[in-house]
Parts: structure tokens; C-alpha cells; sequence
């Protein structure tokens, strides 16, 4: 009997590049039994001479099969990002094992509204919630408020804009922080009250509010929420730590 | 005590892949009684320092460390003495089909 | 078995120097923690060396900033597997300290700001074996690194160098500290790889 979480094989068989410095790395990972939209994995990387490290990733993708996709935003001087985004390649092996978290999950059965706040590469996790939403055809109103730097770090683009403009219940909102495309009003500046509300996001205690994205991005958020008389126990988080690792 | 803002801890997320690894089981719906204050507080809303020899479990009230988990290359090691009990959710084996 | 994962190096220097077993050369300076960095006002700020029977000797930072400092450069283990070499810091000698001391204690406990302890034999706090330093590469210590002052005892792995370092207890009685107590090793040699208990 195999003790407790064990250490799976997983091939990468596509890559996509998401941006200049992300992309995403498809593995498939035989003896995977799925997972639920917002868990992650740990990953192990291990070097010739035996030297090794791990990191944790969200999951962007919902369960199929044995497939699972990670997007790794590549951190300036960064041990084990700079390798995943920029040497990795279709045919690597890496170890990895989960799914892991069972509390920062959404389920497609739950008909709550839901509030989607992402820092910078902490939309990943909340990205494989919204297409698990499409996907099952779920009606529950849904909107991510996704705040990062320049349009130029927007991860998922293209398919948020779709999503946004297809479906009636969802609505996506890119909060810029530091510089913003030509034909945005708001002003660049961290997330706010008036971004919250100004998506017509009101505190209610049936509602799930899903945080994730660097330690001080989300006890921001999330004090904002707490302070605006969303409860406490409705707001789940997860914090990537400094630098979204 | 005084402290400074820092980004150096996560929360209890980060514990989850270590603790699976040796006890197979999900603790994420896990709830810690802090031998400190008394609060009960989920897994998941802990404060964790994970940068560094071991793994630190922080009460997110009162800052006390709950658990301590080190892996070495045989062993895991872990510290309860902060946490007066650790409630864990389990299936109900006293429905039927279970 | 782990397997290898192709062309991976991690952020090590190829170039292993004089480096004790195991470890890798860094040229940044990792931030460990096991809690929030505490602030320390300077005019709070007491160290103190309580000897085996009780009696404390303390010091402010004047009284500090008043005894002869010394500017050791020592290189830097920790038990994580980095190394950082040739690394300079000011600060009063232990020896300096314990000239006030009246003990013949063989253990110490160090207790920092913030809780974190960790435990050697008090000789290895003495013959110019250890420092409570409070400048770092030419700068006042930063809180992140253990400012306003440190221990450093650098024959040992750098767990045992207590960042914001605010009392030492001498006891005839080896009592454990922080990471001695849950599998870390109990004295910690990095170049005998004591990493953890047993080793």
C-alpha cells in the first residue's frame, strides 16, 4: 500500500506560451485520478548530482483525464521558474504529485454567485474555476476581478475576453496597476473599493469570495472584502508568497 | 510583540502537500486549537513560514507556532506541542454504504 | 529514486570552493524564517546573559555600541545547503561579553525576539568562536537578516546564529532549541554534515 501522497511521473506533452515571460506546460501523468478546479500540485526538480528542490503550482486547467496544466510565470532571478518557462520542453519528465487542497476549491454543482480576485499569476488556480464554470454550462454568476502590472502580463487573454463576452454570467475585469492600454479610463493603482463595487459586487453571506495571488495582494483583498461586511468564513484564499512562486 | 509587515509566509495551503505526504489523507478542512490563546483555526487560514529548515504552523490570532514539520531524508518530524488538539474530518462510517 | 529532470542546475555556482559537504556557493543572501520579522526599537532593545545561578547581566544598546567591536569576516553554512563566503559583519565578541560573567556553565540557550531558541555548549560561544553583531557588509544588520543585532557563531550551521538575538541562559543542563527538537541536529557541524539528529 502506497503511504500517503506519492511522487508521479508526468511527461510534458505541449507548451503554450502565454506571454513574454509565462507559459503553460501540459503534462500527461499517468496514474493521475483527477482533481477539482483550484488545487494544486508540488513539483520536484532534481539535478544530475542529486541536488533537488520543490515548488508549488495551481493547476489552470479542470480534470481530464490524465492531463494536467501548470502556468509558471518566470520570477526575475527566480531557482526553478526561469527553468520551467524557458528550458523545458515536449518530451520532459518531472516529478510531481497532488492534487493537493481540498478547502480552495470550486465545484460546478455549487449555484452561489462567486467573486474571483487575482494577483498577478494567481489567476492561474482561479482561471481552471472559470473554465470548469464554462464548461459545465454552470449559470452561477461569476466574476474575476484580475489585477496585474501592465497589459503585457494579462495571462489567458484572448479566452478571458471570450469568456466575458460569450457568457451572460460571467464578467472579467483587468485592473491595471502600473500601466494601462490606450482606451482604459481607470487609472493604473492597486485594487480598491470602488473596483469591487464598480462590478456591481455587493456583501452577501450566500455568495464565495476566492482570493489568490501574492501574500500581500490577498490579505489586502481580503481585509477590503471583511471590511466592506463580506463574512469572513465565505472568503477563501491562497497566498503564493513575496514574489507569486 | 511588534512586527513587521513581510511577505515571507503563506498560509496553510502550503502545508498540505507535507502533511498528505506522510498521513494520505486531505487535512485542508483540518481545524488546529491553539495552545495559546484557544482559538480553532482551519488549516487553510494559518500563517505558515515555509522558507526555511522546516515548515512553521503560526495561530493567525496570536502568532503562536501550532506545528513544526521537518522532513529529513528518512524521517518526518512533527511538533504539536503548540496545538492542544488537531480535529481532522473524516468519512461518516456510521452511514450505510460506508 | 528521484528521477533527474534534464538540464536542470538550480541557482548554484559551479566553482565548489572550500565548501563543506553538500553544500552549494550562493551569491545572494536567503531570507529563512520561522515567523514575522520583529520590530525592535533601539531604546527597548536589552541583551542579556543569565548565568547557571540565576543572576543576569544586561546590556542597552549603548552599553553595546560602548565595547570594543571587532569586524570579523567569516563564511556562512546553512543547514538548506547554501554557502555564502567571505562575508563581513561588525559587532562584540562573546568573550567581550562573558569577561562580565562569573560562570563555569557548560550549555547555553538562545532566545531570540519573537521566541526562536536554539541551544550549543558554551564553548563554542568562546575563544573567538562567536559574535552578537549588528553591521552587515559595511550597513546596519537589516531586520530581515536579524537586525537590530544577531548572534553569529559561524563553525556551526547558521540555524544556530539566532537572528534578533535577546538573551542567553547558561545551564549545567543541555536544553533544546527550536529546530534541535524536532530533527535537527543537536550541535550542528557543518563539516562533519551533522544536519540532522542522527547524522
Amino acid at each position: 500500500m502506497v503511504a500517503g501522497l506519492p511522487w508521479l511521473i508526468g511527461t510534458v506533452v505541449d507548451t503554450r506560451q502565454e506571454t513574454a515571460t509565462a507559459r503553460t506546460l501540459v503534462f500527461d501523468v499517468p496514474g493521475w485520478t483527477g482533481h477539482l478546479p483550484g488545487q494544486h500540485v508540488d513539483l520536484r526538480l532534481t539535478a544530475d548530482d542529486g541536488y533537488s528542490t520543490q515548488r508549488s503550482y495551481s493547476m489552470g486547467a479542470p480534470a481530464d483525464g490524465t492531463r494536467v496544466e501548470l502556468t509558471v510565470q518566470r520570477v526575475i532571478d527566480g531557482e526553478v521558474s526561469p527553468y520551467l518557462t524557458d528550458e523545458v520542453r515536449a518530451g520532459d519528465q518531472l516529478e510531481l504529485r497532488g492534487p493537493i487542497g481540498g478547502w480552495f476549491v470550486w465545484r460546478p454543482s455549487v449555484t452561489d454567485p462567486v467573486l474571483l480576485i487575482a494577483g498577478g499569476s494567481g489567476v492561474v488556480p482561479l482561471m481552471a474555476m472559470l473554465r470548469a464554470h464554462t464548461l459545465s454550462g454552470s449559470t452561477a454568476p461569476l466574476t474575476l476581478l484580475y489585477s496585474v502590472r501592465t497589459p503585457a502580463d494579462v495571462l489567458y487573454a484572448a479566452e478571458l475576453d471570450a469568456m466575458s463576452g460569450r457568457h451572460q454570467d460571467v464578467d472579467v475585469r483587468i485592473l491595471y496597476s502600473r500601466e494601462k492600454p490606450a482606451g482604459i479610463e481607470r487609472k493604473p493603482q492597486r485594487l480598491g473599493s470602488d473596483d469591487v463595487l464598480g462590478a456591481g459586487w455587493r456583501p452577501r453571506p450566500d455568495s464565495r469570495v476566492y482570493i489568490c495571488g501574492p501574500t500581500g495582494f490577498v490579505e489586502a483583498a481580503a481585509n477590503l472584502l471583511v471590511l466592506h461586511g463580506q463574512p469572513e468564513s465565505t472568503v477563501r484564499t491562497e497566498r503564493f508568497g513575496p514574489t507569486g512562486r | 510583540m511588534d512586527v513587521l509587515d513581510d511577505d515571507l509566509h503563506v498560509d496553510g495551503n502550503a502545508a498540505l502537500g507535507p502533511f498528505a505526504e506522510f498521513l494520505g489523507v486531505d487535512v485542508s478542512a483540518s481545524t488546529l486549537c491553539c495552545a495559546g490563546c484557544g482559538t480553532a483555526n482551519p488549516l487553510a487560514a494559518t500563517v505558515v513560514y515555509d522558507r526555511g529548515p522546516g515548515m512553521v504552523v503560526r495561530c493567525p490570532h496570536c502568532g503562536d507556532a501550532l506545528a513544526r514539520l521537518v522532513r529529513t531524508p528518512a524521517d518526518v518530524w512533527l511538533d504539536l506541542r503548540g496545538a492542544t488538539a488537531w480535529r481532522i474530518p473524516m468519512p461518516d462510517t456510521s452511514l450505510p454504504g460506508r | 529514486m528521484a528521477i533527474v529532470s534534464r538540464g536542470f542546475h538550480g541557482r548554484r555556482d559551479a566553482a565548489a570552493a572550500d565548501l563543506p559537504p553538500g553544500q552549494y556557493l550562493t551569491r545572494d543572501f536567503p531570507v529563512l524564517a520561522a515567523g514575522p520579522t520583529p520590530r525592535i526599537r533601539l531604546e527597548n532593545w536589552r541583551f542579556s546573559i543569565v548565568d547557571e545561578h540565576g543572576r543576569t547581566h544586561e546590556w542597552t544598546w549603548q552599553d553595546l555600541l560602548a565595547l570594543p567591536s571587532e569586524r570579523p569576516t567569516v563564511d556562512l553554512h546553512c543547514v538548506t545547503k547554501w554557502s555564502k563566503l567571505q562575508t563581513t559583519w561588525e559587532g562584540v565578541s562573546l568573550d567581550t561579553l562573558f569577561a562580565a560573567v562569573d560562570t563555569s556553565a557548560a550549555y547555553a540557550l538562545v532566545t531570540a525576539y519573537g521566541g526562536y531558541t536554539t541551544n550549543l555548549p558554551m564553548a563554542d560561544l568562546r575563544d573567538g568562536k562567536a559574535w552578537i553583531v549588528h553591521r552587515y557588509d559595511g550597513k546596519d544588520l537589516a531586520p530581515e537578516h536579524g537586525g537590530p543585532a544577531r548572534l553569529l557563531v559561524p563553525h556551526l550551521y547558521l540555524w544556530k546564529s539566532a537572528k534578533w538575538v535577546q538573551s542567553i541562559r547558561l545551564s549545567n543542563q543541555d536544553v533544546q532549541g527550536f529546530w534541535e527538537s524536532v530533527g535537527y541536529h543537536n550541535y550542528g557541524d557543518p563539516w562533519r554534515e551533522q544536519r540532522y539528529a542522527g547524522d
